[in-house]
């Protein structure tokens, strides 16, 4: 039996240059009157295949915007979400309509940058999934008109080096405002992703904030087991800007119901929920949230950003050499504690601990 | 005697006829300074360049995104916070790279001192963008 596990995937805003330029090198619109509300994103996955819901709203203004997700592997469909799923799995924490779906040929370049796998449009929404390196991608959006932040080049290069899959998505706000979409409404895409490796890309949640923004966000996992995590916010240090909100095995109700929502009937009839909140300053957020929920309590090092990346082929004996680094990344820290403990000991004259 | 006399002052009169056409021919060629830019930074991000002496600057983009490389004084950089050009490149000290794109530009300082070259995309001189050109 396959071991089911759950990914996330975060949104970055991007925003689109349809306005015409107000500074040197341009400007996106007067006061950035485009803006991207709060995301929330979900996802699950069952027999190899994940399930990633994510929703875009918008607050007004004009023209366009759009974003960049990295995502685990290339999808094989990309459809509107169900209307109520995030919105029942917020509940439960808080203490889709067919579209026109073309697959381009295997190879076909976009203007020598990236390869487009697929694009569609969901209502406002113009979805594009791309493959290719940092560069290829970044170029690729600066060609279709997204104004990439200065950090753009380096984080897009962070997670290519691991997935070199993205989805790229516009949203034109003139668009939904004709579609009689107000302000606040959400526009549901749910992608299915086949693949062995799932993650939750953190950090480019960060992308074009300043030192001084925050980053705030919401993470909903369900998982067949209750999963181990890398960083872990309920480990015994903590995460600075994670917190664990919720971890319990996810009631029948609540399974039942996001089973009800259109292109959920994959959720299982058990299952772990956990709830992660992120509220933490943007570079602190230098890395990403892996995830094990196979019984083997060991999130992959790599899958979190917090080791270079190796190709499987380039690696020893398969990925043996990641689960001593992830041991010295949770030994290190604990030792460290145990240390300065032992040192605070020492000076306040207390008793020896053994011996002596 | 005389004829060496003549052969000498002869020499001296060609080699002063040459370096005259020298002068005349024009300036000497410049120095070349590249500077990379890669992850929205400026590498060199310090450099030093004699005055008087013309200095063609080698700007190469290894970013997917554009860039723009202004040197100039302070007011320079102050109206160019604010202001609404989309591109540059009508003058020599204001430069626009485009993604991946390699840009040449020559200029010569007169004066010594220092200057700073920033790239005014928005959010990009906040990011770090920004380097220190001394002329000695």
């Amino acid at each position: 039996m396959r071991r089911l596990a759950s990914i996330v995937g975060a949104t970055v805003i991007l925003l689109v240059s349809a306005a015409p330029a107000l500074a040197c090198g341009g400007l996106i619109g007067p006061n950035g009157a485009v803006n991207l509300l709060r995301t929330t994103t979900f996802a699950g996955y069952h027999d190899g295949v994940e399930h990633y819901v994510t929703s875009f709203e918008f607050a007004g203004g004009e023209g366009e915007f759009g974003s960049i997700v990295p995502l685990p592997g290339v999808p094989t469909d990309v459809a509107r979400g169900g209307d109520w799923t995030l919105q029942r799995l917020l509940l439960e924490t808080a203490a889709a309509e067919d579209f026109g779906f073309r697959a381009l040929a295997a190879g076909e370049l976009d203007d020598e940058s990236a390869e487009v796998l697929l694009e569609t449009k969901i209502d406002a929404l113009e979805i594009t999934i791309l493959r290719g390196g940092g560069d290829e991608v970044g170029l690729w959006a600066a060609e279709h008109g997204f104004r990439l932040p200065p950090d753009a080049p380096e984080v897009l290069e962070f997670y290519a080096a691991r997935s070199p899959i993205f989805m790229a998505a516009r949203f034109d706000a003139e668009e939904a405002r004709r579609r009689g979409q107000q302000v606040g409404d959400g526009t549901p895409v749910h992608l299915t992703i086949p693949t062995d490796n799932p993650w939750v890309p953190l950090r480019i949640l960060g992308l074009g904030k300043s030192a001084a923004e925050t980053v705030q966000a919401d993470v909903f996992l369900v998982t067949d087991e209750e999963p181990a995590l890398l960083p872990d916010p309920g480990g015994l240090l903590g995460v600075r800007g994670m917190t664990l909100a919720h971890s319990a095995i996810a009631s029948e109700q609540l399974l039942d119901d996001l089973r009800s929502d259109k292109g959920m009937e994959w959720v299982p009839r058990s299952g772990w929920l956990t709830a992660i909140n992120i509220d933490a300053a943007a570079p602190d957020l230098r890395f990403d949230l892996a995830i094990d929920a196979s019984g083997h309590g060991r999130p992959s090092v790599e899958a979190a950003g917090l080791a270079p990346f190796i190709p499987p082929t380039e690696m020893p004996s398969g990925s043996s050499l990641w689960v001593p680094l992830a041991a010295l990344a949770v030994a290190l820290p604990l030792a460290s504690v145990v240390l300065v403990v032992l040192a605070a000991r020492g000076r306040k004259g207390g008793r020896p601990l053994a011996g002596a | 005697m005389r004829a060496l006399r003549i052969t000498i002052a002869a020499a001296v009169v060609t080699a002063a006829v040459a370096g005259l056409q020298q002068l005349a021919s024009g300036t000497p060629d410049p120095l070349r300074v590249e500077i990379t830019i890669r992850y929205s930074g400026f590498e060199p991000s310090a450099l030093s360049v004699p005055r008087g002496v013309p200095v063609t600057f080698v700007l190469v983009n290894r970013d997917p995104i554009g860039h723009e490389w202004l040197i100039g004084d302070e007011s320079f950089h102050d109206r160019h916070r604010h202001g609404t050009e989309p591109k540059h490149g009508e003058r020599p000290n204001e430069v626009t790279i485009p993604p991946l794109g390699r840009t040449e530009t020559t200029l010569t300082f007169e004066r010594s001192g220092t200057v700073r070259f920033i790239c005014h995309l928005p959010g990009h001189e906040a990011y770090g963008m920004v380097g220190v050109l001394t002329v000695t």
